[in-house]
């Protein structure tokens, strides 16, 4: 059994990378990411991890580095932020379309312009169609957990995509929270070593990264689509097998109070425990409000997010980010096309929240519940807003 | 100078590694002195290799999917990162070595690219993957300008070459700047091992891709790279263009040991005028003698400065 | 040559049969083909290693020849041969 430690957030996924037998990490410091790059390298200063840790010059030569090692069949793990990831972006693509597993963290941050070292999803939101397998925690033990776990998910023979691990900057990696920290042996236990589809070695040549015409790039796009969207079951069973062995069963998408609810919201990341505690004040007031939590953003959870909206009316889709002269928050955009087909739907509300670090309380939540509720012209379904803007 | 030359030549072949590591049924242009330079360069490497390549012609030409004609482990990812990739690549395998995860050979790592992979776009990857100090050769064929795209100008692009973004014109010269001297600016980072080559001198090159090749640390070679494509010129004169460029002192071959220069024993004493270099080439055919002799000049002071460092900067023992 | 489907693809499309590039033959864009004149030629082999194909190639007696598959006809060993054993003639 682990221990129950307290401890930072970011120190904590960096100790739970060190569990991982990573062989090389390259890591470019950016707040608030920076914890984790700078424990890793302790741990490696100090012997207690066996790894090749690479200070590069830039994110996108993080990102590139950890190509070429994953490439040469090392296990290997990155983490950004905000700007580092933008920079990353030309290279994300390429990373799932070579099918490397590579684990990255990441410390959500608002993107510039203008500069804000906050937390909000303006930095992952654009690495949507990266073809990476893209989770979301809300705690330290769900940091902890699917770093490790995000390993297992990456490397499964039926997978081989790299993957994101997003934690939300400050508001949960710089916390400090309890949690169970798993040991060593349990570890080693859970994680197989690491068996890559190829590697660059000249016991077996292979050239990686070869140039396809039109000829085929169809078809290599297909071939990517299909193994994101297979990815799914995987990550479900190894959610499973991590639920059997520490007892914390996780969930594509995690509820709390939904089954009867008439009511709902959905969040990502850490503010869905803040959103808990308003569906308790509402519940308390009668209201039969629930709440989803999106654990899993790519591949998206069609089946599992239809079966938990269940019969609910109303469904506020709150957003970290804005699609600009879009739709809306994307993941409001993505939910309605989720449901869109659906015979049965509920109207669907989106607040654009928290965006550069703005605090959004528990009464707000209760607030955005409250206006939904009162809009029973049903005026407001379909159209979305900044929460809290001043106008 | 010239029966060196030729001597050398008689015994290239028996001297020379048979293997191929690059395939033919390559794509390059007919008369492509780059992939002649990658080619020897495989040569010289050997089977223990993993290449990075960044985005560009030898790119292109070499790994068209479902084939390729790499006989060596070889990865591309982007344009920019080619260097980035390499050092990543050599961290993987070190790991993986130390942990007994893979055979216990040496492999060397190499990074290569173009002019503008190296000296503009890829210039921030080079120089962090030179200073953090991987055990790494990174080769930049320098052929001049954007040659993949369609020859537009980089800062590998001699003044008054004509290019497609710096073409000449009624009142322009074509390239306006000074062509960018990377391998000195490699010299800056302090690395153990620099050397400029030019596949035109096959056994010079290959003798110091084995010279990279034996040193542990970061080394750089900048290979000059004839494109009659580009420099609009024959596809027969590829070879003897880059005898030209080294003979007029246009692109000396030296070499630099842990900060101690040494010009190649295929360079001249006495350089021929860079007109010789010019007059075959499209991409100068509208300099005016006024423009050349500017550009004589430089090149003289340049050479100049270049057989200086190797009087004051050699080795102790020479 | 048939094009493979989605589902034979080789996972992140990595290419395991080194040098099968040599399936393409370059040859076609040829519209010189070197001669080689062997009572000039010396043996040196400056047009085997000079031939940016890597299609120049020593027979049993040690003279050399190209392989027409891959000879695009730069004209490079013709040019830099200097016993001038090897001739550049036009195609067809």
């Amino acid at each position: 059994m682990g221990k129950r430690i307290g401890m930072e957030v970011a120190v904590a996924v960096a100790e739970a990378v060190g569990l991982c037998n990573i062989d090389m990490a390259a890591v470019y410091p950016i707040t608030p990411q920076s914890h984790i790059a700078e424990h890793l390298s302790d741990l490696v200063a100090d012997g207690h991890i066996d790894c090749e840790f690479v200070t590069v010059e830039s994110e996108h030569s993080a990102m590139s580095a950890v190509i070429g090692a994953s490439g040469a069949g090392a296990r290997s793990y990155t983490a950004t932020s905000s700007q580092g990831l933008m920079l990353m972006h030309e290279l994300l693509p390429i990373a799932s379309a070579m099918r490397l597993p590579i684990v990255m963290g990441i410390a959500n941050r608002a993107v510039s312009g203008p500069l804000n070292i906050l937390n909000d999803h303006s930095d992952i939101m654009p690495q949507r169609d990266a073809g990476w397998i893209a989770l979301f925690v809300e705690n330290a033990q769900e940091a902890v957990d699917l770093s490790i776990a995000a390993f297992k998910i990456a490397e499964h023979k039926d997978v081989m995509l790299p993957v994101s691990v997003n934690i939300d900057g400050f508001q949960l990696t710089h916390m400090v929270e309890p949690f169970e920290m798993p040991t060593q042996e349990e570890v080693n236990e859970f994680l197989p070593p690491f068996v890559p589809h190829a590697t660059l070695h000249p016991s077996k040549p292979v050239t990686m990264g070869a140039f396809a015409m039109s000829d085929y790039f169809t078809e290599i796009m297909k071939a990517k689509d299909e193994a994101v969207k297979a990815s799914k079951k995987v990550i479900q069973q190894v959610f499973d097998e991590w639920g059997e062995k520490f007892g914390r069963p996780y969930k594509l998408v995690e509820t709390y109070k939904a089954d009867d609810a008439d009511v709902m919201m959905l969040t990502m990341g850490s503010m869905g425990e803040t959103a808990q505690m308003a569906i308790d004040e509402l519940r308390a007031k009668g209201v039969k409000a629930g709440l989803v939590k999106l654990r899993l953003w790519r591949p998206f959870p069609f089946e599992e997010l239809k079966a938990v909206i269940g019969n609910a009316k109303k469904l506020i889709v709150t957003d970290r980010a804005c699609s600009f002269g879009g739709p809306g928050g994307p993941v409001f955009s993505e939910i309605k096309s989720a449901l869109y087909a659906e015979a049965r739907r509920p109207l669907i509300y989106n607040y654009i929240i928290g965006l550069g670090g703005r605090d959004v309380q528990v009464k707000e939540f209760v607030g955005m519940f409250e206006n939904v509720l009162a809009d029973t012209a049903n005026k407001a379904a379909d159209t979305y807003e900044f929460w809290g803007v001043r106008e | 100078m010239m029966n060196i030359v030729e001597n050398f030549d008689l015994f290239a072949p028996r001297l020379i590694n048979k293997q191929e590591l690059i395939s033919s049924g390559h794509r390059a242009c007919s008369g492509c002195a780059e992939v002649l330079a990658v080619r020897l360069m495989c040569k010289a490497l050997g089977e223990n290799t993993v290449i990075a390549s960044a985005t560009g012609c030898m790119e292109i030409i070499s790994s068209m999917f479902p084939t390729t004609a790499w006989q060596v482990p070889w990865i591309h990812v982007a344009f920019e990162n080619a260097a980035a990739v390499a050092s990543g690549v050599e961290a993987g395998l070190k790991a993986l070595r130390k942990k007994g995860k893979i055979d216990d050979r040496y492999v060397k790592v190499v990074g290569m690219a173009g002019d503008g992979g190296t000296m503009d776009i890829g210039f921030q990857a080079l120089s962090g993957a030179m200073e953090r100090g991987h055990d790494m050769i990174y080769v930049c064929f320098d052929n001049e300008a954007y040659m993949n795209t369609g020859i537009q100008r980089s800062s590998g692009t001699p003044m008054g070459a004509s290019t497609t973004t710096a073409p000449a014109g009624k009142v322009s010269i074509g390239q306006k700047t000074w062509k960018k001297n990377m391998p000195e600016i490699m010299v800056a980072h302090g690395i153990p091992y620099v050397a400029t080559a030019c596949p035109s001198y096959p056994l010079d090159f290959i003798r110091k891709v084995e010279k990279a090749k034996s040193i542990q640390g970061p080394s750089y070679i900048h290979c000059f790279s004839m494109c009659p494509t580009g420099w609009r010129s024959p596809s027969h004169t590829a070879v003897s263009m880059g005898r030209l460029a080294v003979e007029t002192g246009v692109f000396p071959l030296y070499e630099v040991e842990n900060g101690h220069y040494r010009l190649s024993p295929d360079m001249p004493k006495k350089l021929k005028p860079v007109k010789s270099y010019f007059k075959p080439q499209g991409r100068f055919r509208h300099l005016t003698p006024d423009q050349i002799e500017m550009i004589q000049e430089k090149v003289t002071v340049e050479f100049g400065k270049l057989v200086e460092k190797a009087k004051f900067l050699k080795t102790g023992n020479e | 040559m048939t094009l493979k489907t989605w589902r034979e693809l080789p996972i992140g499309c990595v290419v395991s049969e080194p040098g099968s590039a040599s399936e393409y033959h370059t040859g076609s864009w040829r519209s010189q083909r070197p001669i080689w004149n062997d009572t000039k030629c010396i043996k040196c082999g400056i047009c085997y290693v000079f031939c940016p194909e890597g299609c120049v190639q020593q027979t049993e007696e040690g003279f050399f020849k190209a392989n027409m598959d891959y000879c695009k006809g730069c004209g490079i060993c013709a040019h830099e041969c200097w016993p001038r054993a090897i001739k550049m003639v036009e195609e067809g």
